[in-house]
């Protein structure tokens, strides 16, 4: 086994590189997952990077490319076509700690959520829990306090909430995969 | 805050790290001398998770709509060319059983040669350039190899603490096929006095594991009247499912 390359923060910079018009707009017509991330204090983190990846609406884990189609004469980043799902999502937090998603109801009950910040040395895994499964393996796992960390709240009908706490009091909890 | 206030710190923190015997790969999260980190670091554990059919095993797939040629040499992206030493880097990205990840998104950001970034934020006063905004984007080949030109990047003031500077670097952003491999990083170049200065750069706790960010010059990458070459491969970590899988 070799050992891998380091993880550095993704720093304050990456503004201009990273995220893409479109980033946040999976499909039309479906839901809103929508919150702020914080940090320590309380305090908004107005440069935080989260990605998304999820399963289609029929549980599929596929994906497809075009995230981050070109227009092939300017080169500018058009967007997806909207006929193929890509489960992929990248959006910066904006000033306020804000950032939305909009997207299809995953087959599977929850988005997966990696959020990358100035400060933060190693990007962080999180899920957005968008019902409550039971058997869900990872729920079953954690105690209530802990659990509701991961439950995104709907405010309204298929409009989400799901705020992202770093540290802290309701600190959210982060996950490892091994 | 001083530098030497910052550099004993490090210091504490390397042989505490020694002290524990704990190989650790990464940069460590909770490190007081990269001062932003403070707030932005869990106080709790990270939760495992064991469970084959994760979202996370499986990852987004990217293709050639994503690109466009033009994407991987930052040189030719504007009328003129960026001032600079013009280098190429490359190398291959590769998964913890050293297979090699295909088809798959690389993305680098950088400073222009004056050590500023092309970014409203950025205040340091050194000229921008107006023939270099210092984005890249490539897929890796069949070999899992990707490969940009551009310009080395300055050194570049930041506000940590009093005099920090940071060594000249690219930042690096790589998929695998599963989201849980994704990384985030920084490529240094060989030999930069700035290293034991920098609490970024030390923020990756294990001696062997800082070298495995600084790429090498290899004198059989650099064309003839054009450009130096840089070698530098990457390797993600990732779940033990996805390498023990064969
Ligand atoms: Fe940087």
């Amino acid at each position: 086994m070799i050992k891998p390359t380091p993880s550095q923060t993704v720093g304050p910079f990456y503004g201009y590189a990273l995220p893409f018009a479109g980033g946040g707009d999976l499909a039309h017509g479906g839901i809103v997952l929508h919150g702020r991330v914080y940090d320590g204090a309380g305090e908004p983190v107005p440069d935080a990077l989260l990605e998304f990846w999820q399963s289609d609406p029929d549980g599929g884990l596929r994906g497809a490319p075009g995230s981050l189609r070109r227009d092939p004469v300017t080169g500018a980043i058009i967007g997806r076509h909207g006929l193929d799902f890509t489960g992929f999502g990248r959006v910066a937090t904006d000033a306020d700690g804000r950032w939305m998603l909009r997207t299809l109801m995953p087959g599977l009950p929850y988005i997966s959520v990696c959020v990358f910040a100035r400060g933060l040395g190693h990007h962080l895994y999180t899920r957005a829990y968008l019902r409550d499964e039971p058997g869900d393996r990872l729920l079953a796992a954690l105690e209530p306090g802990r659990r509701a960390t991961l439950m995104a709240a709907e405010e309204r009908e298929g409009v989400y909430v799901f705020d992202v706490r770093l540290q802290g009091e309701q600190e959210t909890v982060f996950l490892d995969f091994g | 805050m001083t530098q030497e206030r910052i550099s004993a710190e490090i210091a504490d923190l390397h042989e505490a790290y020694l002290k524990e015997g704990v190989e650790r790969h990464h940069a460590a999260r909770d490190f007081a001398p990269y001062r932003s980190s403070a707030l932005r670091h869990p106080h709790q554990p990270l939760v495992v998770v064991d469970d084959p059919e994760a979202a996370e095993l499986t990852g987004p797939v990217f293709g050639v709509t994503d690109v466009t040629a033009l994407d991987a040499d930052l040189t030719r992206q504007h009328q003129g060319q960026p001032l600079g030493e013009r280098i190429t880097v490359t190398g291959r990205v590769l998964d913890r059983a050293g297979r090699p990840v295909r088809g798959q998104l690389v993305e680098v950001w950088q400073a222009n040669a004056s050590g500023r970034y092309l970014h409203q934020r950025d205040d340091h006063p050194a000229p921008l350039d107006p023939n270099f905004t210092g984005v890249g984007r490539c897929l890796t080949d069949d070999e899992g190899r990707y490969a940009f030109t551009t310009v080395r990047p300055g050194a570049y003031p930041w506000r940590n603490h009093r005099n920090a500077w940071r060594p000249a670097h690219i930042h690096f952003s790589l998929f695998g096929t599963a989201f849980a491999q994704r990384l985030i990083t920084q490529m240094y170049f060989p030999g930069d006095p700035l290293f034991p200065y920098d609490p970024i750069f030390n923020s990756v706790l294990d001696e062997r594991a800082r070298q495995r960010m600084i790429a090498a010059y290899d004198h059989d990458l650099s064309v003839p009247e054009w450009s130096l070459g840089y070698r530098w491969d990457i390797v993600l970590d990732g779940p033990s499912a996805t390498w023990m899988e064969s």
